[in-house]
């Protein structure tokens, strides 16, 4: 199996995206500091979720939380670095009010639809397609699900370079996509 | 006071995304009540049950109403996600979604 592996690396040329980050994987369990804030953010969890403070419960939940820091650190973070995590989930927790706020507007908009008696005459379902200028995954999968929580619009279909494909239910809400929400996240994430 | 009223607006929240979904032409439309309309009513309900919760202050209370807040992100995480491959699984299926009759149309 080992072989296998090594041999698909070392096939693929040099310099190669996907080659570059399973190296990456393979040194993540020697990253100390990712580990120790997986720990951390598991071990608040099991506090959280258990709610007792003896000795049994405790050891327990350190047991288990080293177990799974050693199985999922290269998931919470697949660069393997903590440089600008920081940064990015200040920046996230700023963006989460105003995507509440924006959520309520579209959700009385929406439910004003529902009740309207005439209700047909208002809607007017259709699908946009727009380009993105998002690149990273993370900030893909957020604005889609962001795209999809203010009502009036569902993401139908988004690609891996950004190409979103989204249904509206009448002109005013599609009117505003991509707009500032993309560049809200674009900031998040850095990506100017 | 502030639990019920955050209860009653979840109530109307929960009560437009039924509507919706009876009252929308299809497929595609009814889903926008029904994925969103429940977001926000379930994010206002379960505030409600955190807070009422929260009323005889204790540590095991307030671990019990942070669970409740866990639930509330996880549906928040969870419900665009679903939403989004029903969806496209509407479209695989071949489905086409429901437009309104341009003028032109309803004049034939």
């Amino acid at each position: 199996m080992v072989n296998r592996e090594q041999h698909e690396a070392s096939s693929q040329p040099m310099g190669h995206e996907s080659g570059g980050t399973t190296a990456g994987q393979r040194r993540g369990l020697r990253n100390v500091p990712a580990c120790l804030l997986t720990f951390a953010i598991l071990f608040c969890l099991w506090i959280l979720l258990s709610g007792r403070f003896d000795a049994f419960h405790l050891t327990l939940g350190v047991i288990s939380c080293i177990m799974v820091t050693l199985f999922s650190v290269d998931l919470v973070f697949p660069e393997g670095s903590l440089q600008g995590i920081g940064g990015t989930w200040l920046r996230f927790l700023g963006y989460v009010p105003w995507l509440l706020y924006q959520i309520i507007l579209a959700n009385l908009h929406v439910l004003y639809l529902v009740f309207h008696p005439r209700m047909m005459d208002l809607i007017e379902p259709e699908i946009i397609r727009f380009q993105s200028k998002l690149h990273s995954d993370l900030s893909l999968v957020t604005f889609a699900n962001s795209i999809t929580l203010t009502p009036g619009t569902i993401t139908v279909y988004v690609s891996v370079d950004g190409d979103f494909q989204v249904h509206a239910i009448d002109k005013k809400s599609g009117e505003a996509l991509p707009g500032e929400m993309e560049a809200r996240i674009a900031r998040v994430f850095g990506e100017q | 006071m502030l639990v019920i009223a955050l209860l009653v607006v979840g109530l109307v929240f929960f009560t437009g995304g039924g509507v919706g979904i009876l009252r929308f032409p299809d497929f595609f439309t009814r889903l926008h009540p029904a994925g969103k309309l429940d977001t926000l009513g379930s994010l206002l309900m379960m505030l409600a049950v955190a807070i009422y919760n929260l009323e005889h202050f204790s540590w095991e209370a307030l671990l019990t109403s942070l669970k409740i807040m866990l639930i509330v992100l996880f549906i928040f995480l969870s419900s665009p996600t679903a939403t989004h491959s029903i969806v496209d699984a509407g479209i695989r299926a071949g489905m086409v979604p429901w437009r309104k009759e341009t003028p032109e149309e309803k004049a034939e």
